[in-house]
């Protein structure tokens, strides 16, 4: 914002403009939306509608217009999360361990043995990593298991933590059995042998209807919070996340497994994609202003090379057929893509609860929409839509 | 006693929790009108709730050198500077008086004040070139030098006279957890470690948080937050310990003002509508109460406001409305997701699945 426009806005608001109150920034200043990096502090008490100035040249590009909002010193509203990218990593694993029961599942009931065993081993290290990372960023990891003394639908996070124990278990017992042809013919771990195939099966396809719960489960955990731009897409980001999960499960397959048994990998590939690729469209370009966090900066760096990524798996799935080499890069590509999505997605969310925008103006629109007597503005509006009629 | 309002609407708290003969619900109103800015209710919390403090910041927000809520400042009291058109609106208060206090005589008032300077010299206390700023204003207002001993306590523009006021404003509001009726950080907590409290308020309880630091994002007005050095989430209990003692709460015994009045929820309601229609007879047309009701988007606040200005104003979301309010419908979409993930599994692989039959 120039010094001109802060001028104009200072006598917009009512007061002289030669009368300079003092040099400490005062607060309820509005904030001109884009504009962060030249954020001044503002006297005016302006009417939320500023006019294009100066001939009408404005950035097309910029997909949200310019408007303006009050704050206190530009402090953000919310506590911005305090997850790390702990988070972000576990919201990729368990993806992944979903992801990859379920094709193990699949490769199980299709006889694709190899396929079968590396992916439910995948899902064992991708447990073993999600269960590290949940734990190492608790505030108080000694106690991670208080999260056990109560089971509680209203809260996302206890319900998920009670999804992951029981599809650990089940994903768990799956893997092992894969170690049932280390152990001898004969004798009784010989008949362990015999059985442990048949209770991996068992556990694998239980594990398998568990999966989507833990894949999809993450979504409603950021959904479920004040943070503008992860509560606004609640219901894109199961889409996104579930098709994040199932490209990363096929991603594996096609990395871990000879090309006549990922077909079926690939084809997941394919599908998954196109689930993620649409719901983070709708994600990125369906919410206004609350989309914006996830098309600037660093969100917006991540969630393009998820999408160049994922692109490229899906290149590697359609040509994968006849090289292993070709579709090992895919599978590489798609699990990238996953990590790269779920970081964007994590990032832009924590900007969107930094910057008081996003929290403000979709409310204070809801409100003013409203127009109820209680919240009615006071009566300085009317003698700024004056003054911005005359300056405008 | 869960009833469909559990998530939203209006909703009596404590009996919906379990609670059999609750007694009534209690909160704050604080009316940020009266409010001095003195802080005593930041200190008298520190003190009672044995709060570790948080360094020593000069944020260069006014007076407002805590800088919000959080988990070591469960009472913050915000200043906002601003011009106030004189005429424009209404005057902060009818009686007081209003107009410029940085021109004309008051001036000339500022700059003989200053010429008590020998006597500041004396005391030690005197600024380094104030001589000479003090001259340059003897001279260019033609004021004959005259001592006119301290300076008083009064506000600008009361010695004065109306016309001496600037048009410009304080406003001060002491900022607390709101004690939501629909508290998202309870309704997300995963350890049970926030609970609601017989008196409909919410509480952290220390030896149960694990530190996952949920509430914290579920919060709609930023209030809980996760001590550093400590890993778990603390936030304004209320002082429950002296609830239970039939005690007031440490903020507002100390308030000087009565700013900040503690009591049950339903007469702080009708106080606050007297006090409301009291400021808009008196002219105070922009004052406005927030979180006062019970069909807002929490519920109504156990403890609200009376504001002068926009709550976005004094750093407060203007429309605050509950997550979890959306979250059966959230539950639905991750479950159709999860329907497409098993459909999407059965797509790709059932072509194999009967390759491998025949
Ligand atoms: S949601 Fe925030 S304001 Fe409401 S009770 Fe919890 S911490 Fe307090
Ligand atoms: S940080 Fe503590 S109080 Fe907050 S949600 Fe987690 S366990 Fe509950």
């Amino acid at each position: 914002m120039s010094a001109d426009d802060a001028g104009e806005h200072r006598r917009a608001g009512g007061a002289p403009a030669e009368h300079q109150v003092g040099a400490t920034p005062p607060g309820g200043g509005r904030v001109p939306h884009g504009d962060q990096a030249a954020r001044s502090w503002e006297f005016g008490r302006g009417d939320g509608r500023r006019k294009p100035r100066g001939g009408g040249k404005r950035d097309e590009s910029v997909m949200v217009p310019d408007a303006e909002f009050q704050s206190y010193y530009g402090r953000a509203v919310l506590k911005a999360p305090v997850w790390t990218h702990d988070i972000a990593i576990y919201l990729f694993t368990g993806g992944l361990a979903a992801g990859s029961a379920l094709v193990a599942a699949g490769a199980d009931l299709t006889g694709a043995p190899t396929l079968r065993r590396n992916l439910r081993l995948t899902c064992l290290g991708a447990l073993g990593a999600s269960t590290f990372f949940l734990i190492k960023d608790l505030g108080r990891p000694e106690r991670f298991h208080h999260m056990l003394r109560v089971a509680k639908p209203t809260s996302p996070m206890s319900v998920g933590t009670w999804v992951l124990s029981a599809f650990g278990g089940l994903a768990g017992a799956a893997a092992v059995t894969e170690a049932a042809p280390l152990l001898p013919r004969t004798g009784l771990l010989g008949l362990g042998r015999k059985v442990l195939p048949a209770a991996g099966s068992a556990s694998g396809l239980a594990a398998a209807a568990v999966a989507p719960a833990l894949a999809t489960y993450t979504a409603v955990l950021f959904a479920d919070t004040a943070v503008p731009s992860w509560h606004e897409v609640y219901r894109e980001l199961p889409f996104m996340f579930a098709g994040s999960a199932l490209a990363s499960g096929a991603g594996a397959g096609m990395l871990l497994a000879p090309v006549t048994e990922a077909a079926p990998a690939r084809r997941l590939a394919l599908i998954g994609a196109a689930v993620e690729l649409t719901a983070a469209h709708r994600l990125e370009e369906g919410h206004g202003l609350l989309s914006e966090p996830y098309t600037q900066g660093r969100p917006g760096k991540l969630l393009r090379a998820a999408r160049a990524l994922t692109l490229v798996g899906v290149a590697g799935a359609v040509a994968g057929g006849r090289s292993r080499i070709v579709s090992a890069l895919g599978g590489a590509a798609l699990l990238g893509g996953s990590i790269a999505t779920r970081f964007g997605v994590f990032e832009g969310g924590v900007a969107s609860a930094k910057d008081p925008k996003y929290t403000v103006v979709p409310q204070r629109e809801r409100v003013d929409a409203r127009g109820s007597a209680k919240e009615k503005r006071h009566s300085g509006i009317a003698v700024d839509e004056d003054s911005s009629a005359r300056e405008g | 006693m869960v009833s469909e309002n559990s998530l939203f609407g209006p909703l009596d708290p404590a009996p919906d929790a379990g609670y059999e003969d609750a007694p009534p619900r209690v909160g704050f109103f604080t009316d940020t009108s009266v409010c001095i800015g003195c802080k005593a209710c930041e200190v008298a919390c520190k003190e009672w709730n044995a709060v570790p403090d948080d360094g020593l910041n000069l944020l260069g927000f006014s007076y407002d050198n805590t800088g919000g809520l959080g988990a070591d400042s469960w009472r913050a009291v915000h200043f906002i500077e601003q011009p106030y058109g004189v005429g424009n609106k209404s005057a902060p208060f009818a009686s007081t008086p209003t107009g410029p206090s940085g021109t004309g005589p008051a001036f000339d008032v500022t700059a003989a004040g200053v010429r008590a300077l020998p006597e500041q010299d004396r005391l030690g206390t005197g600024v380094e070139t104030s001589h000479e700023v003090a001259e340059a204003a003897r001279q260019a207002s033609g004021a004959q030098p005259q001592f006119l001993g301290m300076p008083g306590a009064e506000p600008p523009g009361r010695g004065g006279g109306a016309e001496s006021r600037t048009d410009f404003r304080w406003l001060m509001m002491s900022n607390v957890c709101k004690h939501c009726t629909h508290a998202a950080c309870l309704d997300v907590c995963p350890t049970g470690s926030l609970f609601r409290t017989e008196f409909g308020t919410v509480v952290v309880q220390e030896d149960i948080c694990n530190g996952c630091g949920y509430c914290v994002s579920a919060c709609p007005y930023g209030v809980i937050d996760k001590r550093e050095d400590d890993g778990r989430a603390w936030k304004c209990t209320l002082c429950y310990d002296r609830l239970g003692a039939g005690m007031t709460p440490a903020c507002a015994k100390s308030c000087p003002t009565e700013s900040i009045q503690f009591g049950e929820l339903d007469e702080l309601r009708e106080r606050a509508q007297r006090r409301l229609e009291q400021l808009h007879g008196a002219g105070v047309s922009e004052a406005r109460l927030y979180g006062n009701d019970p069909e807002d988007g929490v519920g109504g606040d156990g403890a609200f406001f009376l504001l002068l200005d926009d709550p976005e104003v004094y750093g407060l979301p203007p429309d605050p409305v509950v997550t979890t309010r959306d979250l059966p419908d959230m539950w639905r979409h991750a479950g159709a997701a999860s329907a497409a993930m098993l459909a999407g599994v059965a797509v790709a692989f059932v072509s194999s699945f009967f390759g491998r039959r025949r």
